[in-house]
């Protein structure tokens, strides 16, 4: 097989992306009109690649499954967004920004790609003001900063605790203005099933109208795929309920090589899962750790008394104590571990033990209440609504989950995958965040990749390349469609005894317990064994009501779960091989003498990469070589 | 808990719909009324019936998915919050709740308790944005904002376009959800430059969509999940009164409001 291309450009990394700008090809702009390129997914990713490519003069159709693209999971995110800046005169720079990512994504992530993030990130802060963002202002009129998990400089810009929700609205409606002008036609309510692939290059994609039903194929010059993480293959997670990884794993079923799909990011403050019934789980924003202190009780005995009987001698600030320099701003995956830790140790809070606290009395102590309401007041008021407890009263409990898949389709430089004619940007691509992702850093590739990356580097492809006409009776086209109808018909008719979500349920809690926050060798070999029967007992006995010609929840979210049955075995099969813990990754067999995850630089210092090799084969994997030109590879210490 | 439901069934947008009845006895107080919807679904399916379709994502209250008509009152009985975020224990255990779609003109019932939005989405496109095009804006602290500003532009743009004011107002008026967007972009410097344009034409989209007049009841305020003040009407009101005396000629376009 084919080495995999990274395309990374030559020349000083500072300079790379300048010199790649000016050396790809352009489209004339009168040729551009007579390009179709879609884009799947309204999100971050998704929204400003396509009001930006219309803008440019592409026809651009996009594709969201929900009833309206303001709707995207981007939307959900609540911290902030970072850039460098430096307003705050703290030193910050776009090196530091590459270097404290590269660092944070555990030297798992490629260089020339997270450098580009950095340089423009810059860009995105002006172009998201300029749109109207309401960021946090000073009373001078000047935009506001926080600091955020894992960095020690003050470069997140923020909404309020709903910063994903104005960028995402600020794409939205830039999007909005495209399609008033006709250069974009929205579809909303309408799934990709499946990519068409023509000679080795993607040319369009199978759909679903989830209202009447119908079956559709659109053909193009470029697909964009900007369809998020796959969390949710682990049931419970941060995710919106829709989140999935159909349109992404389609396209591995048709040649796109899958990256690092073991790389799951879990973030430490979510509200702890309250019963049997829950369906999600609710993030707590990062930026609550800029204030709040994370502790439990020193003693098991203390932990079913009251927080505020517990004198503070008999309290251990863990984190604060394990990691002075960082504290309660250690990352993601050192902080969930350690909470972990505490309540593996039987020192956990609330009920079933499974959480710490978050602690504001201090801060309220400090800058009043008054002030406190003004920065996380929307976030108390949220977890008073779930739990019941007001958190100005007792401190918040809080527990790991699921939040954000760093895996996902490989592509070069170009953000394209290996199947040309397909780019692939934001969540759903595995690259910029490595091993793990900070905070504040995943709107920031959302909008690097769709504003200012892929309108530019599709250019390229679309200029260099000729492309034949294909026609909708093309013999590829007609077959891909006829195996979406095919697999949709094959789920109405299985009619067995059990629902969709107890299948899923049950995959979740597999995942969460061999492949979640720490994994070792037996429980991922264990959970080999038990996916395939899973997946087994779900083609023969899972039960879709209702017909594919209507609206029909249950037959949408039957097609979601087969999927998350088959990635579920690749995430395991990664995790697997990946015999050295990093990041997120963190196996048991490979950690330091005081429990801190130990990596295998010379061995794993690469991207693995997952080819489809047919139904019932082992995947293949091909390893692209991470080379580190610009940063000493270290050992990630927060201490 | 013990809880019976009345639910809003209609197979089809032509279909007609009718009150179904269901009783539930697997209910903790500790659910989110779409997790007790959940169970309801996940007994129906194992009976062999279809489940209740209604829309819902986050879960989390902030992308305006869901909504329901919940004992009359948008969102149910909780104020301030999405109904993904109401929590049962907001009910007496041996409740009677009836539950009906969003109840609008422009908001066609698509099937059960999920209705058409789309009318929102057009009226955003009419004007509901800056032109500002991707690429070369300027430094972002060279446009400054005062606090205050930002604040209240802010305030306004929390808006998650549920649709709860248009499905709360006697009239079916969409002007809260209108207003919010006008509010949010003329309070900024950035929106000037559009802002009495934007004001005419959404305002004439809204128009166009079938939404009622706004005759200030209220109501709408008081259903929003993010609280917003109805104090943008008057902003939005202010703009237009002011824009079909400064741009004549696309008032001959955009309609009379």
């Amino acid at each position: 097989m084919a080495e995999l291309n990274a395309k990374v450009p030559p020349g000083p990394l500072e300079r790379k992306w300048e010199r790649h700008r000016a050396e790809m090809k352009l489209v004339n702009p009168a040729n551009k009109r007579k390009h179709t390129v879609i884009v799947v997914g309204s999100g971050l990713a998704g929204a400003s690649a396509a009001a930006s490519l219309s803008e440019l003069g592409y026809n651009v159709r996009c594709f969201c499954f929900q009833d309206s693209p303001r709707r995207a999971h981007s939307i959900a995110a609540q911290g902030g967004i970072n850039a460098a800046k430096n307003y705050q005169n703290d030193g910050d720079s776009v090196f530091r920004l590459f270097y404290d990512t590269i660092k944070g994504g555990d030297f798992r992530s490629r260089e020339a790609n997270v450098y580009r993030l950095a340089e423009v990130s810059v860009n995105i802060i002006d172009q998201c003001v300029a749109q109207g963002v309401p960021f946090a202002r000073e009373y001078g009129g000047l935009l506001a900063n926080r600091s955020f998990g894992g960095a020690q400089v003050s470069r997140t810009f923020y909404a309020r605790g709903q910063t994903g929700q104005q960028l995402l609205l600020g794409a939205y409606q830039a999007l909005e203005k495209e399609i008033a002008k006709g250069g974009v036609t929205m579809f909303p309510r309408t799934e990709m099933l499946d990519l068409v692939v023509v000679n080795g290059r993607a040319r369009g994609i199978v759909t679903r109208d989830m209202v009447s039903g119908a079956i559709e194929t659109h053909l193009a010059d470029d697909v964009i795929l900007g369809t998020g993480g796959y969390g949710n293959v682990y049931f419970l997670s941060t995710n919106a309920k829709g989140s999935n990884v159909t349109a992404i794993w389609r396209a591995y079923k048709r040649g796109a090589a899958f990256a690092n799909p073991c790389y799951t990011q879990i973030h430490p403050t979510c509200i702890p899962v309250s019963g049997e019934h829950q369906s999600k789980l609710t993030l707590m924003s990062e930026s609550l750790r800029n204030d709040g202190r994370v502790w439990v009780p020193k003693r098991q005995e203390d932990c079913a008394k009251p927080p505020n009987q517990i004198p503070e001698s008999d309290r251990d600030y863990y984190l604060e104590r394990k990691y002075p320099a960082f504290g309660n701003l250690s990352p993601r995956d050192i902080a969930s571990r350690a909470a972990k830790e505490v309540c593996d140790e039987g020192r956990g809070v609330g009920p079933g033990g499974r959480g710490v606290y978050l602690d504001f009395a201090d801060a309220i102590t400090r800058l009043g209440r008054k002030t406190i309401g003004e920065r996380y007041g929307n976030l108390f008021e949220m977890y008073q609504r779930i739990t019941d407890e007001n958190p100005y009263e007792v401190p918040m409990r809080i527990y790991p989950a699921v939040h954000y898949t760093m895996g996902g389709l490989w592509v070069d430089y170009n953000l394209m995958s290996n199947v040309p004619g397909l780019h692939v940007i934001g969540e759903a691509n595995f690259s910029d965040h490595g091993a793990n992702r900070l905070g504040a850093s995943a709107l920031m590739q959302g909008l690097a990749d769709g504003y200012f990356i892929v309108p530019l580097t599709i250019g390229d492809y679309l200029g260099s390349t000729k492309l034949e006409r294909v026609a909708e009776d093309h013999p590829d086209v007609r077959a891909t469609e006829e195996a979406v109808r095919e697999r949709t018909a094959r789920l109405l008719a299985i009619n067995g005894s059990r629902t969709v979500m107890s299948i899923h349920r049950e995959l979740g809690k597999l995942m969460w317990e061999y492949c979640g926050m720490s994994r070792d060798k037996a429980g991922l070999a264990k959970a080999l064994v038990e996916i395939p029967r899973l997946r087994e007992e779900f083609w023969h006995d899972v039960r879709v009501p209702g017909t594919g010609a209507e609206l029909n929840q249950s037959l949408e979210y039957a097609g979601r779960v087969a999927d998350f049955l088959e990635l579920a075995e690749l995430m395991c099969l990664d995790a697997l091989d990946r015999e050295e813990s990093c990041g997120a990754h963190f196996r048991v067999e490979h950690q330091t003498a005081d429990g801190e995850a130990l990596r295998n630089d010379d061995e794993f210092a690469y991207v693995a990469s997952w080819d489809y090799a047919g139904a019932g084969k082992p995947p293949v994997l091909r390893k692209e070589p991470l080379v580190f030109e610009n940063v000493h590879l270290s050992q990630r210490s927060y201490k | 808990m013990h809880v019976t439901l009345f639910v809003w069934r209609q197979a089809g947008p032509d279909a007609s719909g009718a009150m179904q009845r269901y009783e539930t006895d697997d209910v903790s107080p500790d659910m989110s009324f779409l997790e007790m919807l959940d169970v309801v679904n996940e007994t129906l399916v194992g009976k062999g019936e279809q489940p209740i379709a209604f829309d819902h994502d986050c879960r989390e209250g902030i992308c305006g998915s869901c909504g329901m008509m919940i004992n009359g009152v948008a969102h149910g009985p909780m104020k301030g919050t999405a109904t993904c975020q109401l929590h049962m224990r907001s009910f007496a255990d041996g409740a009677t709740i009836h539950v009906e779609p969003w109840r609008s003109r422009a908001f066609p019932v698509i099937k059960d308790l999920v209705v058409n939005r789309a009318a929102f989405d057009r009226i955003i496109a009419a004007g509901g944005f800056v032109t500002a095009p991707t690429g070369a804006a300027q430094d972002a602290n060279n446009i400054l904002v005062p606090k205050h500003e930002a604040d209240a532009a802010m305030d306004a743009a929390a808006c998650i376009g549920c649709g709860a004011c248009v499905a709360a107002c006697p009239n079916g008026s969409a002007s809260l959800f209108t207003a919010a967007k006008i509010s949010h972009l003329g309070l900024l410097p950035q929106g000037q430059p559009e802002r009495r344009r934007r004001a005419l034409r959404m305002v004439a989209q809204m128009d166009e969509e079938g939404f009622g007049h706004c005759t200030f009841y209220g109501e709408c305020q008081e259903a929003c999940p993010k609280e917003i003040s109805i104090d943008t009407i008057a902003r939005m009101n202010r703009d237009y009164m002011i824009a079909t005396m400064s741009h004549r000629d696309e008032r001959v376009l955009g309609g009379t409001g």
